[in-house]
């Protein structure tokens, strides 16, 4: 007990309680994040049901190889943050800074293919936005560019959460380089790997949503 | 036992179940791909959300861990996804259900 009770904030009875609550806390913002990202599923939902015809022509111009690749390497991440977290709880101090660093680089190889994939679709025309030259062939181009519309919208919100987590683990990993964790105290990559897991979890939607209902 | 009072409340998933779980997930990931060339009509969109939810379940009870964390942690992660199943459910209810019985027009016709 008097090895850990340092590592006790003085408003926790233990370090059990104190994990806790560092873990339910994460939920509340995921759920949050739920809702934000779910408002964006919800109206998509509503546009896919009603212009069936459009989205799923639009949904056929996506490159659905390389979304699926993405979402191989995201799921490659998510086992090694947690076996990042695995390592952590152990005391790891080496798996636990090199499977960080893994997962990193599998974030990175993530938003490479992301930016492949849209720099392809601009030389496409399909960017809709101004300046980008939007040009549809297909039947209807005013619906299909508001399945364009969702793609950007959804997946540029998603990498922009790619980031931050490659950043949160970033940090998560100086920490842990400088031994800040040890078997007895390694919530804060618990909590990073949360968020990195809950990222994943957006794409896992994300791609059949988008690329599969073509 | 100062060793077990620190690590109380963090369970330890078996490097066995974490690559078990991963090895999961890619196979769903291949049944969604196949079941995506499969022209099943209006099931196509089911299966793939299905399948993805499994992934996310996956995700959530191993990797998240919640299915060793209580009773409580059930409930917080549950939270955000049960209102946003309210959201849809009820939105596409009423988009789905406008134009029967030629009541009201079809909305975004």
């Amino acid at each position: 007990m008097s090895e850990t009770r340092g590592l006790v904030a003085h408003h926790f009875d233990d370090a059990e309680q104190q994990h806790m609550s560092s873990y339910l806390g994460m939920w509340i913002f995921l759920a949050t994040e739920v809702m934000f990202l779910g408002g964006l599923f919800a109206a998509f939902a509503v546009y896919r049901y009603s212009y069936a015809e459009a989205f799923r022509e639009a949904s056929r111009h996506l490159y659905a190889s390389l979304g699926a690749l993405n979402t191989a390497v995201l799921l490659c991440s998510s086992l090694t943050m947690a076996l990042a977290v695995r390592a952590a709880a152990l005391g790891r101090r080496g798996w636990l800074v090199g499977l960080l660093a893994a997962t990193m680089l599998l974030g990175l190889g993530f938003l490479g293919i992301k930016a492949t994939e849209y720099y392809l679709d601009f030389q496409e025309h399909l960017v809709p936005l101004r300046g980008f030259g939007f040009a549809y062939e297909g039947a209807d181009p005013r619906r299909a560019q508001l399945f364009f519309d969702f793609y950007f919208a959804m997946t540029g919100l998603h990498a922009l959460h790619m980031l931050i987590a490659i950043g949160w683990v970033g940090v998560v990993a100086l920490l842990a380089w400088r031994g800040r964790f040890s078997a007895a105290y390694s919530t804060p990559v618990e909590v990073a790997g949360l968020f990195w897991h809950f990222v994943d979890i957006v794409w896992v939607f994300l791609f059949p949503v988008l690329y599969l209902v073509g | 036992m100062a060793q077990q009072t620190a690590t109380a409340g963090k369970h330890i998933v078996s490097l066995k179940a974490n690559l078990l779980v991963f090895g999961a997930l890619l196979a769903l990931l291949a049944l969604t791909l196949v079941a995506a060339q499969l022209d099943l009509g209006p099931l196509n969109g089911a299966i793939a959300l299905a399948i993805a939810a499994a992934k996310a379940l996956l995700i959530i009870l191993y990797f998240m861990h919640v299915r060793f964390s209580g009773r409580l942690a059930w409930v917080f992660a549950a939270a955000g996804f049960v209102w946003l199943a309210i959201m849809v459910g009820l939105t596409m209810a009423d988009y789905v259900s406008r134009g029967w019985f030629g009541l009201l027009p079809a909305p975004l016709g």
